[in-house]
Parts: C-alpha cells; sequence; structure tokens
C-alpha cells in the first residue's frame, strides 16, 4: 500500500494557484474549504485518524504516565491511577465493570486471548467452536488455530446481504460446543449481526458468546447478552497497538499464553499506560458525539447507496440497506480490476479500500463477499470518518461515474 | 471430465485459464449472446475470484449458473443463457 498516498489535512485555499487536480478551471472552492490537494479519507474501518482528544491525552501521560505501574512510588501510583481510570473508562462505555476489561496490544490479539482463552477454559465443556462465515480473520485464525489443536470449527453461513441467520446460529449450538463468536457488525460490508437473538440461544444453551466489536465500540449502542468482548482503539481514533479484551464475571477463561504477573493475568507485558490513557480518552469523546455523528453519516452512506447504481451501469451494493453500521458501504463495479479502482480513486484524491482478490496480499478475494455470495472483483469499501462532510461525498459521486467508465473502455468493456 | 452439466451440451467454451478477474467476467458477458437462449456456456477459469465470481455474476445478470466441474487446473463453470 506505499504508493497510496498518506491522507493530508487540506490545504487553505489559495485561489489564484492553479494546482494539477484544478487545472483548467482553477481551484474551486466550496464553504471553507477547496479541492486543492484535499484527500477525502473513506478508510475508516481500517483506521479512524486519531481525535484531536486522544492526541492531547497520549502526550500529556506521555510525561506522567511513563512509570511501571506496578511499583509503590509516587510517579508508578500516578501511572496506576491513570492506567485503572483508563479502563474505568472504557467499561463505562462498553457497560461493565473496570474489573472486567483488559488492554491487550491490539484488536487481533483481544480476538485470539478471548477465544483461545475462552475454549480453554471450556476445555471439559467440548471442542467445538461456532463462528459466523464473515467474522474478522483473527477470529477465523484463532479458528484456524483450534483446528490444527484438534478442535472444530463450525462456520454459520450468511446471507446475501452477510446477515448470520440467528436460528441457524442457534442450532449449531450442539452439545460439545465451548464457545460462540459473532461480530457486533461487517467490517466489510456494514451489516449489523443479530448479536442479541445469538445471545440468548447462547444463554439457553449454555455457551459463552463473544462478540468482536471493532467496527460498533464508539460509533452504535452494543448489544447486551455477550460473556466476551473485544475491540480496537484505533478503529475509534484512539492510538494503534490497543486492544479490549472484556470478559464477564462468571466467564471461564484460562490464559492460552504463559503466565505473567502483569496485565492482570489476562494480557501479559508491561502496560503502555500512555497509549491506554489516550485510547480512553477518545473513547470518551466519540462516544460522546456518536448519536448525532451517526445521524449525520447515515444519510450519506444512502445516498452512496441509491445515487451509485443511478449513476454507474453494472454496479452491484452489497450489505444490508438499514441494518448496518451508519458509515459503511460497499460495492462492486462490474469488469473492473478493484486495484485499477483504487489507484484511480487515489489519483482522484480518495482513500478507499477494496475486497478485491488484486488488492489482498494472498490474491484471494474476501471471505466476507464470498460468503455472500456477491461480485468480489471491482470492490470498493467507503467507510466515511469524522472529517468526512458531505460535500467529499457528493464529490465522491461526481468523480467515480468517469473512472469506471475510463477503466472499462480500457478493457474494451462497452457498457 | 464430462463436459456436461446436468444432461446439457456445452454450446460454447471460454477459455479464461490463466486471466485474472474480471477479464473471465468480461468474456463471459461478451459471449453470452452468441449462444442461443437456453444453451450452456462453459467458462474455463483458474482464478479463484472466478470461482465465485461467475455464479455471482448470474445471480445479478439472471442468467442461470448450472454447475461448477473442477478440472486438473481451475474449474469449468457452467452458464445457461436465460434471456
Amino acid at each position: 500500500m506505499d504508493r497510496h498516498r498518506v491522507p493530508r489535512r487540506p490545504r487553505e485555499c489559495r485561489t489564484n494557484v492553479m494546482s494539477p487536480a484544478t487545472a483548467g478551471g482553477g481551484p474551486r472552492q466550496i464553504g471553507n474549504r477547496c479541492d486543492d490537494g484535499h484527500v477525502a479519507y473513506f478508510d475508516a474501518a481500517s483506521t479512524e485518524p486519531m481525535h484531536p482528544a486522544a492526541r492531547e491525552a497520549l502526550l500529556t501521560a506521555l510525561d506522567a504516565g511513563w512509570a511501571d505501574p506496578a511499583r509503590l512510588y509516587g510517579a508508578a501510583r500516578r501511572a496506576r491511577m491513570m492506567l485503572d481510570e483508563a479502563r474505568a473508562d472504557v467499561a463505562d462505555v462498553i457497560g461493565v465493570r473496570p474489573d472486567e476489561v483488559w488492554f491487550t496490544g491490539s484488536g487481533t490479539q483481544a480476538v485470539h486471548l478471548g477465544v483461545l482463552g475462552a475454549l480453554r477454559g471450556r476445555r471439559r465443556a467440548g471442542h467445538r467452536l461456532v463462528v459466523g462465515a464473515v467474522e474478522h480473520s483473527s477470529v477465523l485464525q484463532a479458528g484456524a488455530l483450534h483446528e490444527r489443536e484438534g478442535g472444530t470449527v463450525q462456520a454459520v453461513g450468511v446471507g446475501e446481504t452477510g446477515r448470520v441467520d440467528a436460528a441457524e446460529f442457534a442450532s449449531a449450538l450442539e452439545p460439545g460446543t465451548a464457545l460462540a463468536c459473532l461480530q457486533s457488525a461487517n467490517h466489510e460490508v456494514g451489516t449489523v449481526q443479530p448479536v442479541e437473538e445469538a445471545a440468548a440461544a447462547c444463554r439457553a444453551a449454555g455457551v459463552p458468546l463473544l462478540v468482536d466489536a471493532a467496527q460498533s465500540v464508539g460509533r452504535v449502542p452494543l448489544p447486551s447478552g455477550w460473556s466476551l468482548l473485544t475491540a480496537s482503539a484505533h478503529k475509534w481514533g484512539g492510538p494503534a497497538g490497543v486492544g479490549v479484551l472484556a470478559i464477564r464475571k462468571g466467564t471461564r477463561w484460562r490464559s492460552p499464553l504463559p503466565e505473567d504477573e502483569r496485565g492482570g493475568g489476562r494480557s501479559p507485558g508491561f502496560e503502555n499506560v500512555p497509549a491506554a490513557v489516550a485510547a480512553a480518552a477518545a473513547l470518551r469523546a466519540v462516544s460522546a458525539e456518536s448519536a448525532a455523528e451517526a445521524e449525520r453519516l447515515f444519510p450519506l452512506i444512502d445516498m452512496i447507496r441509491t445515487r451509485i447504481p443511478a449513476l454507474i451501469p453494472d454496479v452491484q451494493v452489497v450489505g444490508e440497506p438499514r441494518e448496518r453500521l451508519p458509515h459503511l458501504v460497499a460495492f462492486s463495479c462490474l469488469y473492473v480490476e478493484g486495484e485499477a479502482l483504487l489507484i484511480e480513486l487515489d489519483k482522484a484524491g480518495f482513500a478507499v479500500s477494496s475486497g478485491s482478490s488484486c488488492t489482498a496480499s494472498t490474491l484471494r478475494p474476501s471471505h466476507v463477499l464470498e460468503a455472500m455470495g456477491v461480485i468480489t472483483h471491482g470492490n470498493i469499501r467507503v467507510s466515511l470518518s469524522r472529517g468526512s462532510t458531505a460535500h467529499d461525498v457528493r464529490r465522491f459521486l461526481n468523480v467515480l461515474p468517469d473512472v469506471v467508465a475510463r477503466l472499462r473502455s480500457a478493457e474494451g468493456v462497452t457498457a | 471430465m464430462s463436459n456436461q452439466v446436468a444432461g446439457d451440451p456445452v454450446a460454447l467454451t471460454i477459455d479464461a485459464l490463466g486471466r485474472k478477474c474480471p477479464i473471465p467476467i468480461i468474456m463471459l458477458a461478451e459471449q453470452i449472446n452468441q449462444v442461443p437462449l437456453g444453451a450452456v456456456i462453459a467458462v474455463l477459469a483458474d482464478d479463484p475470484a472466478a470461482y465465485t465470481d461467475v455464479p455471482a455474476w448470474c445471480r445479478l445478470k439472471s442468467h442461470k449458473h448450472v454447475g461448477t466441474v473442477e478440472l486438473q487446473q481451475g474449474w469449468a463453470i457452467h452458464v445457461r443463457r436465460s434471456y
């Protein structure tokens, strides 16, 4: 991805300066921004740019929270207090007690620890793991490791919109099931999963449910009824390198890793106190704004969902139209390479991602799109961030039809 | 390998072996109207994306994915022209 430009802050408009992007027409000024050099960052589902509150908290905590939180002198006690406060803040947003929350090195690590630790804690109950077919790769890879170690994994399929059927999920909870995993919402197509129904079925079957809530925490209200929940701070505007693992009291869990005195016995290693503090600060800030932000972004995604099929022939918009994340949509443009689309959109000033195989290191299409049975080539995921504006979205809708038409004609496709 | 799925003879074979998506789909879209209504086209492809994208294209375009036969290299994906 190194050829893709890093999103930049919008530059100030210089009305008498021509830029390559606007040569011919002169820089266009809309509101207090202009198109000159501005990259619209539409990849929040990969990572949300750091929230200003996180940046400020990080800088403060680097100075104040550097000491070893396990020691007893003043600076150490201060670091411990900051870490405990961060835990309490995160617990409050997730809706659990502070002693049910641990910081990990990443969201992926939180999933690995959550899945493998819960399976270990439930060894006597059985060796069966039930997962949704469109879970994040960290869940599926933890399942693959479980299989290599002699366990079994059953993936519950999804319909064309990427939604797991709650009844099918419930009937997969056969005797011998140690753990079930269902994401709060899908990271590639935005479809919200029936977590509360799945949780009720898990409760009835006596099976703990792990919810990967990486795409939902800080954006939408969280479902209830789960036993374990995982999240990732950089998805909500916190720093990278902070994951969250919540384990409700009474859930059996045994670490799959060697013992360590730190991390409360759940997440080994010296805690990154400044990053945890920044993560909590960002979460407090985005949670306070989340309802208004969802209300702002939901119709912008609706606009993309309805306008794109009208503007571009042969496009498949995928995922649930209503039961979805407010900020995310995916669609596939037939007869076009996903990678070529990303490159052309990057040139036009849009940072987006794709589930097409040519954009994956494995050269395999996204398992999510595959499981849904939808077109995998020419795929684009737009996930709006805090900084995304209606103007950005309208500009995207202006630019995309021409980009697709040019790529199609280069392939000799006559639409 | 049989060149038939569900008893229907193949009217046209598109060789897209070694071609990456979307090329196999483009070839299919270009050539499907060259066979009579109800006839079957076999798309030979070895890009994993084609394995899912040809049936997905059929659903989207209301043609019929008749079946997929595994070849030594890749698959023969059979499509019936519906309109």
